[in-house]
């Protein structure tokens, strides 16, 4: 990323007519009055006050993309090169902000109510009564509690990714075949695994997991039946789709790192273990933070195997967060709740992320 | 074999074989973690693919190897009406399945495709020139689009929900696919990102220089180029979107149910034959197992990217 200036110096002669520059100022304005009438027309509308005969929002919306389009024209009619540059940024930023800053917003306006999608009453501002039930709600805070179990699995899973790319980094025969194997996890859907392994590898009758199990001595092998175990095994099954994630990415620092380093460590009369420690390792730093950090963010999105194989079961113990708010909705249809959940959640996160962020910056700056 | 240097022919000595020994110990030791896991990666697959050939005794028996502890039948296969003489005949069941395969197809590669167009020019556009959108720089445009990757789903879902009721498009496979593109858009930057980074800025400087513009010289020089990495970061699009299930299942009802939501459902009701359950799921992971080994080359390039700076 260059701060200052551009990478590519582009000098062209832009002679914009005014005609052109006034015809895009027409062409963004134009479209934007009627992005905003259609909107006004669409919320009186929906108010009641006039009767248009607007079935959904869908006018909007399209007046929305109108407008973005006719933006995108307008600056190159305005602007001339520098707005074809702009053309390239456009397109994503719109987009993300219609998908994301506008359902924010919304979200936090139906988050201070107590609005039941199943209820004819509506929704209903109730200021802080959603805040005081989500304090006193044990499952939440439960769920929470999950999660930071949930995400500390992640250093095991590390070293286990670390181990492997290890491997696959050595001399090895079939390299392609393991890689293929190694990664394939990661391609299975969440769901599937969950029958696969959930289900019926760990049934507790005819499962080959339970069979195993019996066989080493484990009389009755019931694999979500304590807290404590459905825990560790919802973490086990997640951490065998994910740790291809790690792996990969782990394999790619230790290939990017020069073979002379290494050899001149053994060179220098380090046995393997020195090498590793003093030289591989510190080389990785920046890489596996990298790593950890991508794994937490999906992990905080775990919940698909755990809406499929427990349903948050044993009486909410393996939670996650998401799922418990899936489930706030699937069986409540709680809206207003589930929304002020999620967003103190995403608080939480941001704070949590910018943290560990701002940490792994200084960690893996390089020390003089 | 003559002109190779004969300094010593027989490696028998003490310190030689003591060598070799401990050579030959840390060879045996990384294969075996090596074949153990492997066969913890692909067990589950080969325990479903074989389940799907099973009946009721031989799943009650913990058979494992087809034609020696049992003889294969179409059963699993059958009940979807994907077996050999189901196959012909109409089969609603078949119809439902495909029905949902087609909505899975459609909404991944529309959204990943996409997520590409956006997530390309965007990226290329943040890798050569510099902006200025109010006080957002270059840097902080670029953690914009990066920062909703840390956006949990969970958090969009509900005001998704009572949105798309109001526009109609609850249940839908637009709405599918945007909500998807939204999703992966962040990881496509990411990796373009670091592609166009990779390529010289003196090809387009040459281009401009010959008279093309700044996206003529993008189309036509810079895009063939940059080819595989697209192609890695539409592959990894393609793997989370076909496997996305929270959004499918609370924005989906009847006719936009995708793959994972049709295993979900069927997974949920008791009673349910393990053999049809087998059929199902290995029937909905079948396209990226195939993908994962024909195309392993770019998923691994997507995934290193940006990982190794």
């Amino acid at each position: 990323m260059t701060p200052e200036g551009d990478l590519l110096h582009v000098v062209t002669r832009d002679d914009l007519s005014p005609a052109r520059r006034a015809l895009g100022r027409v062409l963004i304005w134009g479209s934007f009055a009627l992005l905003v009438l259609v909107a006004l027309a669409q919320a009186l509308n929906a108010a009641r006050v006039l009767d248009l005969g607007f079935a959904n929002w869908r006018p909007t919306l399209y007046a929305y993309a109108f407008w973005g389009t006719c933006l995108c024209i307008g600056q190159v009619m305005l602007k001339g090169e520098q707005g074809k540059r702009l053309v390239f940024v456009l397109p994503a930023a719109l987009f993300t902000v219609a998908m994301v800053v506008f359902p924010l917003i919304f979200g936090l306006t139906i988050a201070f109510t107590d609005w039941n999608l199943a209820s004819l009453s509506g929704r209903r501002f109730n200021g802080l009564a959603n805040v005081r039930q989500m304090w006193a709600d044990p499952f939440y805070w439960n769920a929470l509690r999950n999660m930071v179990w949930y995400t500390a699995a992640i250093l095991v899973e590390y070293a286990i990714a670390f181990g492997l790319a290890l491997l696959l980094n050595a001399e090895i025969r079939a390299r392609r075949f393991f890689r293929v194997a190694f990664l394939l996890p990661l391609m299975l859907s969440p769901v599937a695994v969950s029958w696969m392994i959930g289900k019926s590898m760990m049934e507790i009758r005819f499962g080959p997991l339970a069979r195993l199990a019996r066989w080493l001595g484990w009389e009755n092998p019931s694999f979500f039946g304590s807290p404590e175990m459905a825990r560790f095994w919802i973490m086990v099954m997640d951490a065998w789709t994910f740790i291809p994630l790690m792996m990969i990415m782990l394999l790619a620092g230790l290939q990017a790192i020069p073979r002379e380093l290494t050899e001149a460590a053994r060179v220098d009369g380090a046995g393997p273990w020195k090498t590793f420690r003093e030289v591989t390792f510190p080389l990785m730093l920046p890489v596996s933070v990298t790593a950890i950090l991508i794994r937490i963010i999906f992990k905080l999105k775990l919940a698909d195997i755990i809406i499929n194989v427990t349903a948050g079961g044993p009486g909410g113990a393996t939670d996650s967060v998401t799922s418990f708010i899936f489930r706030e909705y699937r069986d409540r249809s709680n809206v207003g709740y589930g929304t002020l959940l999620a967003m103190v959640y995403l608080v939480l996160i941001v704070i949590f992320m910018t943290v560990l962020m701002k940490l792994a910056e200084r960690w893996t700056r390089p020390r003089t | 074999m003559t002109d190779r240097p004969a300094t010593q022919i027989f490696r028998d000595g003490e310190a030689d074989l003591r060598h070799r020994a401990r050579w030959w110990a840390s060879r045996a030791a990384i294969y075996a973690v090596l074949i153990l896991w492997a066969f913890v990666c692909l067990f589950p697959i080969y325990w479903t693919a074989t389940t799907s050939f099973k009946a009721a005794p031989d799943v009650m028996q913990g058979n494992m190897i087809p034609y020696v502890d049992y003889q294969p039948k179409w059963l699993g296969w059958r009940s979807l009406g994907l077996s050999p003489d189901t196959i012909g005949a109409e089969s609603t069941v078949r119809a439902e399945f495909l029905k949902r395969f087609t909505n899975s197809a459609v909404v991944a590669v529309s959204a990943s495709a996409l997520a590409l167009v956006l997530g390309s020019l965007a990226a290329y556009g943040l890798s050569r020139f510099s902006y200025r959108f109010g006080p957002m720089r270059n840097a902080d445009i670029s953690f914009f689009f990066l920062s909703q990757l840390i956006l949990p789903p969970v958090v969009l879902a509900l005001p998704f929900l009572v949105l798309y009721r109001e526009l109609a498009l609850h249940d839908t496979r637009i709405g599918l696919i945007l909500l998807y593109t939204l999703t992966v858009l962040p990881i496509v930057i990411w990796i373009m990102r670091d592609q166009f980074a990779g390529i010289p800025t003196e090809l387009e400087e040459a281009a401009l220089v010959d008279g093309l513009g700044v996206w003529g010289a993008f189309l036509t020089i810079i895009l063939p180029i940059a080819l595989p990495g697209m192609v890695a970061a539409f592959i990894l699009s393609l793997v989370l979107t076909w496997n996305e299930y929270f959004f499918a299942a609370l924005l989906t009802s009847t006719n936009a149910v995708t793959l994972p939501v049709m295993v979900a459902s069927q997974t949920g009701s008791q009673g349910i034959s393990w053999w049809s359950m087998a059929a199902l799921s290995f029937a909905a992971i079948l396209p990226l197992i195939v993908i994962g080994i024909v195309l392993e080359r770019y998923i691994i390039k997507g995934m290193a990217a940006g990982a190794v700076k």
